[in-house]
């Protein structure tokens, strides 16, 4: 069984670092002041599983959730 | 002049954790053991010094406090000897508290946002590059004083618009400011000033003829009710973009050479690997983190279950957080390639650094141009590396020999 992923980015505790669009640019957007949010509805395409955990666990805000569906 | 007050001596600390003092040499020289000694006695610490002053020595205690803007004001983000009165538009948003604060550090967001320091990327290379040619052929180098130290300045000067030759006006300001100024009050009040007349003049000549920099960006800015800036609120932040960003990229720049100057292994790493260097970078970050920033308890609370009292100040160690074995594993250890790396290096909360993405850029191109030129370098045993003292912290000596050992 396959498992889907999808990250979602809690605006109120994101402060822009930034560090999850390095990580995984197909997976996060910027606003205009550089704040983060998930691309699309945040679905994770298949291959791109490590890539948000990795932005997941190098959030300094604790902003991002990765859900397992 | 009648009040020319002197600095204060601090005497020597033999008390670390009843009595520390981030100004005391060993403090400068090697802060790693001091932490290491208050993180294990309490998660928040009290010195008597600065009118009196906590620290908290957990990555947890230092989050809380970031976070909590209730408890801990903004209005005063250096711990000095001092406690003069506070400027309204000190430095706004870095001096500034909740509701004030968001539209002020809306403003300065967009120009330093990832897409926007792409732009800025080739003139950093090429930056980088004129500072080799200066010393390349000569097998030795100063590293903070000839290739670190100009990196940011003319990056931020290039940005404001201002001359780039006025670099060394720039970190004079500066000195006068984070370093002298804690047991200085003249010293700051005069590099303030000078700054201010500094800018009066640039927003002067724009008025007949604007530009397409951050000093117009600013002048031309609007608050939320349409209204231009006060000229307090725009000298403050240009004054706030000059000195936050200059000697703590610097001081980033120059830990990273450092680093890669003693541990061949990382260097030759990151050559045959020069994907890794964003990773690296913050890496480095973590284990070299620059900034020190403070608060000023405006309500008694508790932290990590320790009592803070009104009146005191904090000091806001970043640096000490990134070293929390709880947080991190091997803290103490650079591990070039480190997977999970949630360092605060840039600030956690409302106030993390506006230049984070700036610094990021910077410090990646500095190091790729330096290797892809310097591939070998080492400290040079004939000279000393000294370090900055007080709220940023890095080399400001870095005698490197260039090539091969013989």
């Amino acid at each position: 069984m396959t498992e889907r992923l999808r990250v979602r980015v809690d605006p109120d505790k994101c402060q822009g670092h930034a560090r999850c669009k390095a990580l995984a640019p197909e997976l996060f957007e910027l606003d205009e002041y550089g704040n983060a949010h998930e691309a699309g509805d945040g679905t994770v395409p298949p291959g791109l599983e490590d890539k948000a955990w990795l932005a997941k666990s190098n959030c300094p805000e604790i902003a991002i959730d990765v859900i397992e569906e | 002049m009648s009040d020319v007050s002197q600095p204060a001596a601090h005497p020597p600390v033999t008390d670390w954790v009843n009595d520390f003092d981030h100004t005391d040499p060993q403090w400068t020289d090697d802060p790693f053991p001091i932490w290491e000694e208050l993180r294990a006695a309490s998660p928040v610490v009290h010195t008597g010094r600065f009118l009196g002053c906590y620290m908290p020595t957990t990555y947890e205690a230092v989050r809380e406090i970031a976070n909590d803007t209730e408890h801990f004001s903004s209005r005063r983000i250096i711990v000095r000897d001092v406690r003069p009165e506070v400027a309204r538009n000190a430095a706004p948003p870095i001096t500034s508290d909740p509701p004030v604060h968001k539209p002020a550090k809306q403003l300065l967001l967009p120009p330093f946002t990832p897409d926007a320091m792409k732009k800025l990327e080739p003139r950093m290379r090429a930056i980088c590059n004129e500072l080799i040619d200066g010393f390349i052929a000569d097998g030795k180098v100063d590293a903070a004083a000839q290739y670190s130290k100009y990196i940011p300045v003319q990056a931020i000067a290039h940005m404001l618009g201002i001359p780039e030759s006025d670099s060394d006006l720039f970190i004079n300001w500066i000195h006068m400011i984070l370093e002298l100024g804690i047991k200085d009050e003249n010293r700051l009040l005069q590099a303030v000033q000078e700054m201010s007349a500094y800018f009066r003049t640039h927003i002067e000549e724009r008025r007949s003829k604007p530009t397409n920099d951050l000093i117009s960006y600013l002048m031309n800015a609007k608050d939320k009710e349409g209204q231009p800036l006060e000229e307090s609120h725009v000298l403050g932040s240009l004054r706030l973009l000059l000195i936050a960003g200059i000697d703590t990229t610097w001081s980033a720049i120059g830990s990273s050479l450092w680093h890669l100057a003693r541990t061949p292994a990382d260097r030759e790493r990151l050559i045959a690997e020069p994907g890794l260097i964003p990773i690296a970078v913050e890496e480095l970050l973590r284990a070299y983190s620059p900034v020190t920033m403070a608060r000023e308890v405006v309500k008694e609370t508790t932290v990590s279950g320790c009592p803070v009292k009104t009146g005191n100040m904090v000091l806001l160690s970043f640096p000490a957080a990134n070293r929390d074995p709880k947080m991190f594993p091997d803290a103490d250890k650079v591990v070039i390639d480190r997977r999970e790396n949630r360092h605060a290096a840039f600030g956690l909360g409302i106030h993390r650094c506006v230049g984070s993405n700036l610094a990021r850029m910077e410090m990646q191109v500095a190091l790729e141009e330096w290797l892809k030129r310097i591939p070998d370098f080492r400290l040079d045993p004939a000279g000393t590396v000294t370090w900055s003292q007080g709220t940023v912290r890095g080399p400001r000596q870095l005698p490197f020999l260039l090539g091969k050992a013989m």
